[in-house]
């Protein structure tokens, strides 16, 4: 235990471990990052420019998307505004972990966000619902990814032509079906299969009628909405959900 | 406001989506400092959490081919059956692989 008021610190023997969890997946994350890397040569990157790209932003779909923007010239403020609206599930995704990252102090705190990515927030975020503080996870397992998608750009820009099509492999549903397989793990009270069904249509609508990339905020909002007006009797009551269960995450 | 991609150009523009991805990365938890956790706070972003996950994974099923439905109807189901992870994606994966080359054998 640290001093002062922030109580909660990483361990670092379960930092390690995290990484290693998160090893498997991020396997395939060296395949989108050769994709990415590839695409990046393709469209007048130079290599160095793509894998700093990769080292310094770290979020694999917004890089995809700046990739499509770029040519001789590229326009700053939709580059900013698509960036940011792909990007934005991040604000919710921080916001969730708040609860156990205020324990911290700001420094630390702010340092493991820059390791935020959709992977270990959503194991972070599901043993939360079940009572587990888990941020080594954001850590380690962060680490893991940022580094598989590293080696990845660095593969694709000079050894693209490796892995064309990801896609005839299925490794292109990778993270859906991971995120998935997270959601499904985690608590099903009927407060949260209610915030599911919002939060689908929700999302549905706004990908259908709103803006592109919005629909993950939106979604994800409009499910919250549930929580907020809804709460769930005893605030106890997902540790006895979560005990039943096996460990969604043997992995 | 255009720049050209030049070397200078290039490095500006990554360091211009470097910044914008810091803020969503921080701009969460900065703007929660702000907010008292009550307990319907707390119940807000607890079910928010799992939200986000629905909303990313429902327009995919929707906007993706006939390989990306199968992937996740095949990870629900044996996800739900055997709540294991690893073999839910394994078979998840295989299944878009598998539906694709059928697809693919069959033009």
């Amino acid at each position: 235990m640290t001093t002062g008021n922030y109580s909660h610190s990483l361990s670092s023997a379960k930092v390690r471990s995290e990484f290693l969890r998160l090893v498997p997946i991020s396997l395939f994350v060296v395949a989108f990052g050769a994709a990415f890397g590839l695409a990046a040569v393709q469209k007048g990157f130079e290599p160095f420019q793509a894998l700093l790209m990769s080292i310094t932003v770290f979020a694999g779909a917004s890089q995809f998307a700046v990739v499509d923007m770029w040519g001789t010239e590229v326009s700053v403020l939709p580059l900013i505004a698509v960036v940011f609206a792909i990007n934005s599930r991040h604000l919710l995704m921080g916001a969730s972990l708040y609860p156990m990252l205020r324990e911290m102090p700001p420094g630390r705190r702010y340092g493991i966000l820059l390791l935020l990515t959709d992977a270990n927030w959503a194991v972070s975020a599901q043993e939360y619902q079940r009572g587990i503080r888990n941020l080594e996870v954001i850590l380690g397992g962060g680490l893991a990814i940022w580094t598989a998608w590293i080696i990845g750009t660095w593969l694709g820009v000079y050894f693209g032509g490796l892995l064309r099509e990801p896609q005839s492999l299925g490794l292109d549903m990778v993270l859906g079906c991971f995120l998935l397989a997270m959601a499904l793990g985690g608590n099903k009270s009927p407060r949260t299969l209610v915030a599911w069904t919002v939060a689908a249509l929700s999302s549905l609508a706004a990908w259908k009628w709103l803006p592109p990339n919005t629909h993950v905020v939106v979604g994800a909002l409009a499910g919250g909405a549930v929580g907020f007006f809804w709460q769930e009797k005893k605030p106890g009551s997902k540790e006895p959900v979560g005990a039943q269960q096996e460990d969604p995450h043997d992995h | 406001m255009t720049i050209e991609t030049t070397m200078a150009g290039t490095l500006a523009l990554i360091a211009i989506i470097t910044a914008v991805t810091i803020v969503t990365r921080f701009g969460g938890v900065f703007l929660m400092s702000f907010v008292t956790i009550s307990p319907r706070i707390e119940s807000f972003i607890n079910t928010m959490a799992s939200s986000v996950l629905i909303a990313i994974i429902v327009p995919m099923a929707f906007s993706g081919d006939a390989g990306a439905l199968a992937a996740l109807v095949v990870t629900a189901v044996i996800m739900l059956a055997t709540r294991k992870p690893l073999p839910a994606i394994a078979a998840g994966i295989a299944a878009a692989g598998l539906v694709r080359y059928m697809d693919l054998t069959s033009l």
